[in-house]
């Protein structure tokens, strides 16, 4: 494309404005309806993959959905060969590491923005803040390798042992790390997700914290506040939305987490106990294990409704969340 | 313009000795020599960058805040050197309290936003806090506005009766000392009305010291002023001596409009 003087094109359009300024706007309105068309369209491109993905999945789960019905949500009996498929142990296998994964990522993660925003010295915290931005850069099957060649040996030769010394005696939850320690299983694979999802949480947490008005902060600390009393009582109330955000979308990540899941949670479709020392499955790990063996059109329709109900998770997950914020906000607004 | 009868001989609450003040390498304050009297109110006036927030802010140590800020010399509050490394800053800021440009109500309702200063400093039985939020709102002339909704988030109030929330949750602890850095900065000619006739009421149990880069209201509202330019004191005195004669001709040049 030739360029055109700019002298001459403004020259041109100066002379042109008193004539045409108030009168022939079509040049403008011919610009603005294709602009806001393209947008519209790609808003609603989004939309209509989301209803394809939805519809896809549904049409391609219906024979199991119509052969195992509602009963397919409680049943763990997982056996392709008799072609009887039961998605309870993925699905709780999905929402307990997740959990436990949230249970160590929050606290850690609060941990380090409050040391990076209020009591770093300015030194370490540039440094510091890239160090945990890179943990996400990662790659989720690196995680998973390493997971499995040098930290599930060490997990299962110190850190079990530990658990069971300590909180095996506990009543209640001590059966919880009871059994076999192999290094790989539920509560291996959570740690796991815990650190893959530090630093996105501990990021937005940071982000957030750093843009609480200083004034605000002072003034806490004015009326005689320690540097705890300020972030518990003023900052964490002012950044909840932010807050809960990046814990949500941890758990949005964890959820859905693959390789690295898959390598260590030990990929057992059977219940064996509460024992978060057993293997166990989650859905993104069966779906990435099980799919290219899948040869009944049963067995492959029933991994599709484990993605479903993968989406349904997660959807629930986001749904609540955004009520929670919702809640939030108006109890900011009117009266408590 | 207020001023005080008191019978009692004047008193100084703060002194400044040979106070220096440094962000970093620069040197923001240079040898302030001053003094604060009990129950007075001081203010601080001058073009911005002079230091007189610098100097407010050296009073309850906020500078400690930031590892780059760092002030020398001597600061007696009571006689004691609050420069002093062993000096609790939690107990220091009990002691002065501070209401800021802008008003910042903490993210919690009217009663908490009073009673959370008090509750770090004081163990008080329900009844005793009722009381005390009681006060400070009645010292800050906000009680009646917020007697029914007290419930209510701080955040929903007004910007004058927020910075009047402010004024009665520092009050609330009872300090010695009110530091005010421009308090009406943010707010309409009504509500700093309602502030500056507030100023007035409290000097009967605080001693308050205000930055205020409006002249006219160092005028109304104080006993003493200090004029500040380029992190040296000017001149301090009587702020009725500052404005009809002052010593200096700088000081004479800035309170008559031809600088700053």
């Amino acid at each position: 494309m030739a360029r055109t003087n700019p002298s001459r094109t403004l020259k041109a359009a100066m002379t042109n404005t008193e004539v045409s300024s108030f009168t022939d706007q079509t040049k403008h309105k011919l610009g603005e309806t294709v602009f806001f068309n393209l947008t519209r369209a790609a808003s609603l491109l989004t939309l209509l993959l989301l209803l394809a993905i939805i519809v896809s999945l549904i049409h391609g789960s219906w024979p199991a959905i119509q052969k195992f019905g509602f009963g397919f949500l409680l049943s763990g009996d997982w056996n392709p060969p008799l072609d009887t498929f039961g998605a309870l142990i993925p699905i709780y296998g999905t929402l307990v590491t997740s959990f436990i994964a949230l249970l160590i990522a929050v606290p850690i993660s609060f941990g380090i923005a409050l040391f990076l925003t209020e009591l770093s010295p300015p030194w370490l915290r540039t440094p510091l803040g890239t160090a945990i931005e890179l943990l996400a850069a990662i790659p989720s099957i690196v995680y998973g390798m390493w997971g499995l060649l040098y930290y599930a040996p060490l997990f299962a030769q110190y850190v079990q042992p530990t658990l069971n010394a300590t909180l095996g005696n506990l009543p209640l939850i001590g059966t919880l790390f009871t059994g076999p320690m192999m290094g790989i299983g539920i509560l291996s694979a959570s740690v796991i997700l815990a650190i893959m999802i530090i630093p996105f949480i501990a990021a937005i947490m940071r982000d957030v914290f750093a843009v609480t008005p200083p004034m605000l902060k002072e003034s806490a600390y004015g009326v005689g506040c320690t540097t705890w009393e300020v972030v518990w009582y003023v900052v964490l109330p002012h950044t909840k939305v932010g807050v809960i955000g990046g814990i949500m979308l941890g758990l949005g990540r964890a959820l859905g987490e693959t390789m690295a899941v898959t390598f260590l949670i030990g990929n057992m479709n059977t219940f064996n106990g509460f024992s978060l020392f057993l293997p166990g499955n989650s859905i993104a790990s069966a779906l990435a294990n099980e799919f290219a063996e899948a040869e009944s059109a049963l067995y492959t329709s029933a991994l599709l409704e484990l993605g479903l109900i993968l989406f349904a998770i997660t959807f629930i997950v986001l749904a609540l969340s955004k009520l929670l914020l919702l809640r939030l906000s108006r109890q900011a607004a009117i009266k408590l | 313009m207020i001023i005080n009868e008191q019978t009692e001989p004047l008193e100084a609450i703060i002194v400044a000795k040979n106070l220096d003040f440094f962000y970093g390498r620069n040197h923001a304050l240079k040898d302030i020599n001053l003094n604060v009297y009990h129950r007075h109110v001081t203010s601080f006036i001058g073009p911005s960058g002079c230091g007189k927030s610098t100097l407010l802010r050296t009073m309850n140590r906020m500078y400690n805040l930031y590892p780059e800020q760092r002030a020398t010399g001597e600061l007696l509050l009571e006689g004691h050197n609050i420069l002093d490394d062993s000096i609790d800053v939690n107990m220091l800021r009990a002691k002065v309290g501070m209401v800021f440009q802008k008003p910042t109500p903490f993210p919690m309702s009217i009663y908490e936003n009073i009673a959370f200063g008090v509750r770090l400093h004081e163990k008080l039985s329900k009844e005793q806090m009722n009381e005390r939020v009681e006060w400070a709102l009645k010292q800050a002339a906000l009680w009646d506005e917020t007697k029914d909704k007290l419930g209510q988030n701080g955040m929903n109030l007004s910007g004058g009766q927020q910075q009047r929330l402010c004024i009665a949750r520092a009050i609330a602890v009872k300090p010695k000392v009110l530091l005010l850095d421009e308090p009406t900065s943010a707010l309409d000619p009504i509500s700093t009305m309602h502030i500056e006739e507030l100023i007035a009421e409290l000097t009967t149990e605080f001693t308050i010291v205000i930055v205020t880069h409006n002249m006219q209201q160092a005028a109304r509202i104080s006993d003493y002023t200090a004029y500040m330019y380029m992190g040296e004191l000017v001149e301090f005195g009587l702020t009725d001596q500052i404005f009809i004669e002052p010593k200096e001709k700088q000081t004479m040049d800035y309170i008559t409009g031809r600088f700053g």
